[in-house]
């Protein structure tokens, strides 16, 4: 490499070259498919530069031809009244005999003066040289007038044959015509020739020439910026009206289109208008149903709830002094108080669905040890645990810290062990914590029955029920994982379910450890662990975080939340 | 104050069946109830019969509880526990900020009520001579009276506790969950808001500046401590 430092360098340049046009030509690209204005401008410009090329030439061709042929009729006459003229003052002249040199140039030079004086109709054919000269196949020597070495040979045989003959040539770098025939003369016959220099033919012609240019050049410059100006009046309005759909799109949902007048552009101004109309009328009323279901919610909580806490304290009252009951009694008060507890529980997780569903769901967050959250949420269930014999394998690594909303992911966790020792059968729940620089995440793992292929998508599904053997001990509400998915999205997070029948299921918490932060891996595998295939194989679920309309309350407030409520109030 | 061997609750409810039902679990307790179905009857009825502790539901016919909770705190610091459906941030803290002392969410657990009518009834313990001071506010705890520079600064009782409760132990800096347990009695979690806004009420009593507060200090991410003596 060291070896062809220069070429090494060339090479790099000829790679930095193609980059850079490389470069060039994508964003030249992104302009051409960008600006419509610039398209039709350049297409304009593209045909109107061929057309007026092709006008040009064919133009600048006729003229010639016209010039040229004008030219040739006048010499031709020229040339004919001369050898008229030489005819009668040569008809004596032996051209071969000594002196004759002599009278060809007189009678050249009659010939040159008297160019114009005698003929009018001639002079058109502009200033001339003539040259008079015997033939050159006699085998003698030349005689000739004037310069003889100017005229090609092929014109001089044409010529000696007898004809009149013409040619273009360029003598001295001026165009010429030269036109030759023979002249008779007493002994034998001598060769005449005309040159005419085009000077002036070539000078009209170059301004023709000129003149094509530069009114071809204005004239594409002149359809070009007509070409930019039109776009630009049908362009303004688009590109006006893509802005406003911009900014309807971000919700400023009084943007219209200003409409003047009635042509194709307001139409559309009117048009878009109708439909942004509509789509504000249409989302004001989804508005109002929204807030109508909120303030129904509402009002059924409290509508329930009042009733409800007088049956839970006459349950109680039952149930304190179910002793002296009869046993059927006693039994009935029992059931009594556990089903007004659930009953209670599905009014709360309710509730709870439909504050998120309205998006109305605060994330109070603060920094936590996720160790201590998930032993809380772990010991919250134990009971449940040890009532079905499913022994608890916990894998928590201390010092874990998150920025999370503690009740909500205490609450997932909850109902993911929950869940799994409802579905476990009996067989070892594994509670696993882990986290990296990013995330951290909980997976609980159970051994039970396992997920049908697709059913691990239906898992989060509100008052979802798997298959009929699956019994239910914890009396949950089929809305716990409908509001742990949306407690994960809450956080930004992914709440994600694996399992396989006979083998299990699996369900993984992934959390951001900012609030805010994307999620983009977990630091552990949703699948077995025994099982050396794809861990993010069949049926998981991802569950990017929706655009739930989230009220966050900023962490900063932890310590003085309500503090703070109050005093802006 | 009249002596009187039981205790009063004056429940404060539209709903019949409820009503019914607490006058019969609170009689079972040993307490004495009385029933006012409608707000703009609560009023009159506290002044009638000084109840010990107003069992307040939040809506209501007639006045609603919020305005019913303030208009009882103009004339009276009577502990005030209100019975609301709602559970939102909005909803509890306007509750609390209208003057009640504490809350408890429907449907509520039999327990779990006479728990919190219990501990609004416990009496600051009350040793012999007891005079505490922050600042210019001084405490005279048998005497239930606060001072500020001599003036004489009126205080309900749950207000009174958690000065008491802050005064008598100057040095130490209590967590929320600390004056959970020592003024309102919660032995687990419970709702750290009731602590923010009685601080807050405290303090727009107490402090000349509550912007700037001289005598209840906020000890960032940890809780409240009293000021300097």
């Amino acid at each position: 490499m060291t070896a062809f430092p220069l070429a090494d360098r060339t090479r790099r340049g000829v790679t930095q070259a193609r980059q850079l046009g490389r470069e060039l030509a994508e964003a030249f690209n992104t302009v051409w498919r960008r600006s419509l204005q610039l398209r039709v401008v350049i297409s304009t410009l593209a045909l109107s530069t061929a057309v007026v090329v092709v006008l040009g030439l064919v133009l600048q061709t006729q003229i010639a031809l016209r010039v040229l042929q004008g030219k040739e009729v006048d010499t031709l006459a020229r040339a004919e009244s001369g050898r008229v003229l030489l005819e009668r003052d040569l008809a004596a002249v032996d051209p071969i005999r000594e002196g004759a040199q002599g009278d060809l140039n007189n009678a050249l030079d009659k010939l040159t003066n008297a160019s114009g004086a005698d003929e009018p109709s001639s002079a058109m054919a502009g200033e001339f040289r003539a040259v008079l000269t015997t033939s050159r196949a006699s085998g003698v020597a030349e005689v000739a007038a004037g310069p003889v070495e100017a005229v090609p040979l092929d014109l001089r045989d044409k010529v000696t044959q007898g004809t009149l003959a013409r040619k273009y040539v360029t003598l001295d770098e001026v165009p010429t015509l030269l036109v030759g025939q023979p002249v008779r003369t007493a002994n034998r016959d001598l060769e005449f020739y005309l040159l005419f220099p085009l000077t002036t033919e070539q000078r009209t012609l170059g301004l023709v020439q000129s003149t094509l240019i530069v009114g071809g050049l204005i004239l594409i410059l002149l359809l070009a910026g007509i070409a930019s100006l039109v776009t630009r009046q049908v362009v303004r309005p688009v590109r006006q009206a893509a802005e406003i759909a911009e900014r309807f799109a971000d919700g400023h949902l009084d943007e219209r289109m200003p409409v003047h007048g009635e042509d194709e552009v307001a139409r559309l101004g009117e048009s878009y208008n109708e439909m942004a109309s509509s789509i504000q009328r249409q989302i004001r009323q989804l508005e109002e149903f929204g807030a109508l279901q909120r303030r129904f919610t509402s009002d059924v909580s409290h509508e329930l709830r009042t009733p409800l806490s007088t049956v839970r304290m006459a349950a109680d009252m039952l149930f304190s002094s179910r002793d002296e009951l009869p046993p059927a009694l006693r039994r009935s008060s029992e059931l009594l108080v556990a089903e007004v507890d659930r009953f209670e529980a599905l009014l709360a997780d309710l509730l709870e669905i439909s504050r998120l569903d309205a998006g109305m769901a605060e994330l109070g967050s603060e920094r936590v040890d996720v160790h201590e959250l998930v032993s809380h949420a772990v010991e919250a269930v134990r009971g449940l645990a040890e009532k079905t014999g499913t022994p608890l394998e916990l894998e928590l690594p201390t010092g874990v810290y998150a920025e999370v909303d503690p009740r909500r992911v205490e609450r997932i966790v909850r109902n993911l062990v929950a869940n799994a020792i409802d579905h476990g059968e009996g067989r070892p729940v594994r509670v696993v914590l882990g986290c990296d620089d990013q995330t951290v995440a909980v997976l609980v793992r159970d051994h039970g029955v396992g997920l049908r292929q697709g059913e691990a998508g239906l898992v989060f599904n509100r008052f979802w029920r798997a298959e009929e053997s699956r019994a239910r001990r914890s009396g949950g509400s089929g809305l716990g994982l409908s509001i742990a998915i949306e407690d994960a999205r809450l956080h930004g997070g992914w709440l994600q379910a694996w399992g396989e029948i006979g083998r299990g299921a699996a369900f993984r918490l992934t959390l951001p450890r900012a609030l805010g932060d994307p999620v983009d891996s977990s630091p552990l595998p949703l699948g077995p662990q025994d099982d050396f295939g794809s861990p993010e194989g069949a049926g998981s679920v991802p569950t990017p975080p929706f655009g739930w309309p989230v009220t966050v309350v900023p962490p900063s407030c932890e310590v003085d939340e309500v503090d703070a409520i109050s005093e802006s109030r | 104050m009249l002596t009187r061997m039981k205790s009063c609750v004056l429940v404060v409810d539209d709903d019949p069946a409820l009503a019914e039902m607490l006058t019969i679990v609170l009689r079972g307790e040993g307490f004495d109830t009385a029933v006012v179905g409608d707000g703009t009857r609560a009023l009159p009825a506290v002044r009638e019969l000084r109840p010990d502790v107003v069992l307040l539901d939040l809506m209501l016919p007639g006045m609603n509880g919020i305005d019913v909770c303030r208009a009882i705190r103009l004339e009276s610091g009577v502990p005030i526990v209100m019975l609301t459906a709602k559970t939102d941030t909005v909803d509890i803290v306007l509750g609390l900020e209208s003057g009640a002392d504490d809350y408890i969410v429907k449907p509520f657990k039999h327990k779990e009520l006479v728990a919190r009518i219990r501990a609004r009834m416990r009496r600051t313990e009350v040793e012999a001579v007891e005079e505490l001071a922050i600042g210019e506010v001084t405490i005279d705890v048998p005497a239930h009276q606060v001072q500020r520079a001599g003036e004489r600064v009126l205080l309900t009782p749950l207000e009174f506790q958690l000065l008491v409760a802050l005064a008598r132990k100057p040095r130490q800096v209590f967590t929320r969950e600390m004056l959970l347990e020592q003024v309102w009695g919660y032995h687990h979690a419970a709702d750290t808001r009731l602590v923010n806004v009685h601080v807050q009420r405290l303090r727009s009593k107490v402090e000349r500046d509550p912007e700037h507060p001289a005598v209840v200090l906020t000890v960032r991410g940890v809780g409240y401590k009293a000021g300097p003596p």
